[in-house]
């Protein structure tokens, strides 16, 4: 068992935080990472909590996809690196 | 179409009722659930739980939810108490029938099973990320699937399996096949030493890849990323493999 294997949660986890922006489940919502172009589910992308939010980092690059921050009242969300978001809308 | 159901069905916080508490282990609870406006929800997702103290502040985790896809307005979660936790042990020794808990969902639509799904199915849980996986086993009796559905389920000891009679009896009438391995000390008489899951067991417990199974991996993260990496060398398409990782930091199930 790698150690650095047990820093990150995945893309699964932030979908209740993501709720408070996105009507449609974010989680079965395929991303294309900015940086390397790759389209995943975001589900499987690498969800890190430790800090004081929520960083998501693309499973096969690392680039940061989104931040999403609480801070009082108000959750800000940084969507950066994620070039697009396609949902299944049935 | 149950695309737009899922797509327009928002997620709210919701206020439900403790109805049963049941020792699931010495260590884990089953908490049951009214919730007077509860949608339903597909097998495999899961809630966020709110706890709020009296100065304010509040703790959000996220857990499972073990009983079936259904429509009615109760709900089932298993909570593994977790010592350094925020949340689970206030769960699992403090909440009593008929308090009140503030929950978000259901959350989740991509590591979720339908009973539209006929093909063969492959569950493989680390300690309690049993959970969500559970819901997919009853959501498959519930609906009365004939999907042939395979569990591999590692465990730190015997006194740990959770639901362990229901999993009994689904290998006694051969509905769903059960394999454990036991990853810190074993049943008397069990053939395997106390070992971690590894390529063998899975070429001997799990569905062969020519069958094209599904696969639902959930667990601690480690546990997630070893199990994947050993179905993915045993041939299964990384595509066909939904995860879901909980770990410490999360407080996760």
């Amino acid at each position: 068992m790698n150690s650095y294997t047990d820093d990150h949660l995945d893309g699964n986890a932030a979908a209740g935080e993501l709720s408070n922006f996105f009507a449609v489940d974010v989680t079965a919502a395929e991303g294309m990472c900015s940086q390397c172009g790759g389209v995943k589910p975001f589900a499987q992308a690498l969800l890190y909590v430790g800090g004081p939010g929520l960083v998501a980092r693309c499973a096969d690059c690392e680039n940061v996809l989104l931040r999403l921050v609480r801070a009082q009242h108000r959750v800000l969300l940084d969507l950066r690196g994620m070039a697009y978001l396609s949902v299944d809308v049935g | 179409m149950a695309g737009t159901t899922l797509y327009r069905r928002p997620v709210v916080w919701r206020v439900g009722t403790v109805v049963a508490l049941l020792d699931e282990t010495p260590s884990a609870k089953t908490i049951t659930l009214d919730v007077p406006d509860w949608p339903g929800h597909l097998a495999g997702q899961h809630v966020d739980v709110r706890l709020t103290a009296p100065d304010g502040y509040s703790a959000v985790r996220s857990y499972s939810i073990a009983s079936a896809a259904n429509a009615d307005n109760r709900i089932e979660l298993t909570v593994e108490r977790l010592t350094d936790g925020e949340v689970s042990p206030y769960l699992t020794q403090e909440l009593r029938v008929s308090d009140l808990l503030e929950l978000r969902g259901p959350i989740g639509g991509w590591f979720v099973w339908r009973a539209e799904q006929t093909e063969p199915v492959q569950l493989v849980a680390g300690g309690s990320g049993i959970v969500p996986l559970m819901a997919m086993i009853r959501s498959r009796a519930a609906a009365q699937s004939t999907a042939p559905f395979r569990l591999l389920y590692s465990v730190r000891e015997p006194d740990a399996v959770f639901y362990r009679d229901e999993l009994k009896s689904l290998s006694v009438d051969h509905s769903v096949s059960v394999a454990y391995v036991y990853t810190r000390a074993i049943p008397k008489n069990w053939p395997r030493p106390a070992s971690r899951i590894d390529a063998a067991l899975i070429a001997d417990t799990t569905w062969p890849v020519n069958l094209s199974p599904t696969c639902y991996v959930c667990g601690p993260t480690s546990f997630v990323e070893t199990a994947t990496g050993l179905l993915i060398a045993a041939g299964i398409g990384a595509g066909t493999i939904k995860t879901e990782r909980f770990g410490p930091t999360g407080d996760r199930k």
